[in-house]
């Protein structure tokens, strides 16, 4: 396969799974900010959205306050963006473009369409209520690309370097997530329980919309330790870390296999890999949440770029 | 049936001296249309144009667009396609695609003796100056052996009707012919939507064409390649017109669709990056033009192309597909002496008619065309796609003049012909179902074996009433084109 070819896959699905981390991020947002004073938190949920999309730095050159128009504008729309989720459904689009001989139709077809749906939101006009319509095409888009996928592709490198793409992003939306909120999921004898916290660990659910899957695994009411270890350490949740890191390893195999060559990339993700499998919730607490995630961020990191230098160029 | 459908006023207003394909000017229906002339009669016009808009969201979804060149870059269009299908009885055909054969065989064998002995020249049946003074003639192509001596594999011949008997070429397309992804799609899309109209139809069928292409381009595999040749299909890149079509064609083919980047040429062999390292690449389709294959060779500005190609393709060790320098085979001024060329590599009497060309670089034909531009369709030699053309019959005074004086100005650049009375085809326009004028551009494939012709070819329609301009960039439309096999 070409190298570009591999690139576009794989950047194609980065660019899917990163529209729908934005739009969730966003719908949580919505629902922490629309809580009573009181209920939600003392810090500003605009600027923690910004934070967990990572692009402090960059709003901060465009907008002087964060707020729900300005974060909304950046996050959604914004063509200064280029990260925004309008731009990420562009770059999705691009890229398809580019490998339409590596997709199914159907692929084609879930992109595309999507693609001709964003330019009927028209960014200067949008309602309240329209947004929410809008965040849940994008999620949809997600969803349908990602199926499509699986069920139409081919099992060779064409659908590794696409699932490659999508596994890297999204364990990096997970942890950025994470380190964002890490402090209200730190043990805190005298607040555990209260409404205030609690409204903060079940948005972090929802940005990952794992509510439902928070009480099958557990069984419990939800407690910020146990947050963690779902998002982290649990395999059975497929957008914890140790869920994606398996993955990511299975798939890096399976090229290794279909090459006949073992690389960086294998390696690193090994490494990462066992580190999760062999992971205690009581020692990362230890140790530090917030240490254990940036950690994580710098090796996820590196796991993507060793993937570029070993296939992608 | 619904009242005003069929326009008569039109139709009898048609002027007799057009060949209409479906109607005699008597108004009855010719043979081959008799059985789509009844269903045309029968079918509510509601069902048609409910049709025609399923058929174009179907295109806008897959994605068959183009792109205009002056428009903005985001700008994706669709070229409108006419649901009617335009027919072809097989003694028509079989007459046709003889014609075709013959006029690209004697396209290869003057490219070959252009760049090689020049007989044709000692022979004194085209002037010097049509090879040397031609800015598409590539020295680098002299005496370069080019594999099995096929220059043009893929070629595009536009032909046109003005009579039941006789086709007429227009155009020979030897560089980088394009449209086949829409013979291809109009075909795919009518088998969708009108499946009735194919049981009463024995139409001969087209999708075997990209097998037909890749057997053609491995068969001009370089001698030097092993095993079985990796061909590839190279493109401009996505803001390409064509890029459609570049990735359709890459994928019915089941090749790398390639840019100039990811290719590399080390020790006279030219390689692509792949996820595995790099792999040698044998036979490349290349739909770039020849300016801008290789920076080191041609154009010096160009990102497109691969530096070094050239001195690969010089050690014989990739096929180009087609070869580098066939333009001084297609363009406008040596077509006038097509049907002397064939008789000379041939030694057979033209099978397909040439449009009568005035050669506005002899003087006593330049007096001709410039005496009467208004009743002539004047042609830059090295025009195409419908651009810097004027058809002297539909055009005002002031842009006679104008163009007169260009004309004038560089009297080698251009060519007329008399306006053609092209053939018409029943149409679906605004007003109902009506006669347009048409034109077709088969596609011949050429390799070492043999020549292989799908039946058909893209039509293109003028959808304006009385426009004789098909072109796309010009507002033309395409139809699927049946060949029926009795």
């Amino acid at each position: 396969m070409l190298s570009r070819t591999a690139s576009n896959l794989y950047w194609l699905s980065r660019y899917v799974e990163r529209a729908e981390c934005l739009a969730r991020i966003l719908d949580a947002t919505y629902r922490l900010s629309a809580l009573p004073q009181g209920y939600g938190s003392d810090t500003n949920e605009w600027e923690s959205a910004i934070a967990t999309a990572g692009s402090v730095i960059s709003f901060g050159e465009n907008y002087k306050e964060a707020n729900e128009r300005t974060v909304t504008e950046w996050l959604a729309f914004s063509p200064d963006n280029p990260a925004s989720i309008r731009n990420c459904l562009e770059i999705a689009r691009t890229n398809a473009r580019s490998v339409r001989t590596a997709l199914t139709g159907e692929m084609w077809d879930a992109i595309n369409s999507a693609w001709h749906e964003l330019h009927r939101y028209d960014p200067k006009r949008i309602t309240r209520e329209e947004f929410t319509r809008f965040l849940n095409f994008v999620m949809e888009t997600s969803v349908r690309f990602d199926g499509t996928s699986f069920r139409t592709m081919l099992r060779n490198d064409a659908y590794w370097f696409s699932r490659l793409g999508f596994l890297v992003e999204r364990a990096d939306a997970t942890a950025r997530i994470l380190d964002v909120k890490y402090h209200v999921l730190l043990p805190r004898e005298a607040q555990v329980g209260g409404p205030l916290d609690y409204f903060q660990w079940a948005s972090i659910l929802r940005s990952v919309s794992a509510r439902t899957s928070y009480h099958w695994v557990y069984r419990d009411s939800v407690k910020p330790w146990l947050v963690a270890d779902l998002l982290i350490l649990n395999r059975q949740m497929p957008r914890s870390l140790a869920s994606c890191y398996e993955n990511i390893n299975r798939y890096l195999d399976d090229l290794a296999q279909f090459y006949g060559r073992q690389g960086q990339a294998q390696r690193l993700a090994r490494a990462t890999t066992s580190k999760l499998e062999n992971g205690k919730m009581e020692d990362i607490f230890q140790s530090g949440l917030h240490e254990f995630i940036t950690q994580f961020l710098i090796e996820n990191n590196r796991v993507g770029n060793a993937i570029g230098d070993q296939y992608l160029i | 049936m619904i009242a005003g459908r069929r326009p008569e006023p039109e139709l009898s207003s048609r002027s007799p001296s057009f060949f209409d394909e479906m109607r005699a000017p008597d108004g009855s229906v010719r043979p081959a249309y008799q059985q789509l002339a009844h269903w045309l009669d029968n079918v509510p016009k509601d069902v048609l144009d409910y049709r025609r808009k399923e058929a174009e969201f179907i295109f806008r979804r897959i994605g068959i667009t183009f792109a205009v060149y002056g428009e903005a870059a985001s700008t994706e269009r669709l070229i409108p396609f006419d649901i009617i299908p335009r027919i072809l009885n097989r003694g028509e055909w079989q007459k046709l695609s003889r014609g075709l054969e013959q006029r690209v065989k004697a396209l290869n064998a003057y490219l070959h003796d252009a760049y090689n002995k020049r007989e044709i020249l000692r022979a004194g049946i085209i002037p010097e100056e049509l090879i040397f003074g031609n800015p598409v003639f590539r020295p680098e192509m002299n005496g370069q052996a080019v594999p099995h001596n096929i220059y043009v594999m893929i070629a595009g011949i536009d032909v046109v009707r003005v009579d039941p008997d006789n086709f007429y070429v227009l155009e020979d397309n030897a560089r980088v012919p394009s449209g086949v992804s829409y013979m291809l799609e109009n075909r795919e899309i009518m088998l969708r939507l009108f499946p009735e109209l194919f049981i009463d139809h024995p139409v001969a069928p087209v999708e075997n064409y990209a097998d037909d292409l890749l057997a053609t381009l491995k068969s001009t595999a370089p001698v030097t390649s092993s095993g079985e040749p990796t061909v590839v299909l190279m493109t401009p890149g996505i803001y390409n017109s064509a890029y459609y079509e570049h990735s359709f064609l890459a994928d019915k083919l089941g090749c790398e669709l390639v840019e100039g980047r990811d290719m590399f040429v080390k020790g006279d062999m030219l390689y692509m990056r792949t996820t595995e390292g790099p792999k040698r690449v044998d036979v490349i389709y290349r739909r770039v033009d020849d300016d801008f294959i290789d920076p080191l060779a041609f154009r010096p500005d160009t990102m497109l192309g691969v530096p070094g190609l050239m001195s690969v393709y010089q050690a014989g060790n990739v096929t180009l597909a087609n070869a580098p320098g066939t333009g001084i085979a297609d363009d406008k001024a040596v077509y006038s002496y097509m049907p002397d060329i064939i008789k000379f590599y041939l030694g057979e009497e033209p099978i397909l008619k040439n449009v009568e060309t005035y050669r506005c670089r002899e003087p006593d034909q330049l007096k001709y065309v410039l005496e009467n531009i208004d009743k002539l369709v004047v042609k830059e030699v090295h025009g195409s796609g419908g651009y810097g053309m004027l058809i002297g019959p539909a055009a005002d005074k002031k842009t006679i003049e104008n163009f007169a004086a260009k004309v004038k100005a560089s009297p080698e650049g251009f060519i007329a012909q008399p306006t053609l009375a092209l053939s018409t085809c029943p149409t679906f326009v605004e007003e109902g179902i009506a006669p347009r004028h048409v034109d077709l551009r088969p596609f011949v494939l050429t390799g070492r074996d043999k020549v292989r012709i799908v039946p058909g070819g893209l039509t293109r329609v003028a959808l304006s009433k009385g426009s004789l301009v098909v072109n796309s960039s010009q507002g033309g439309g395409t139809k699927d084109t049946w060949v029926l096999d009795r």
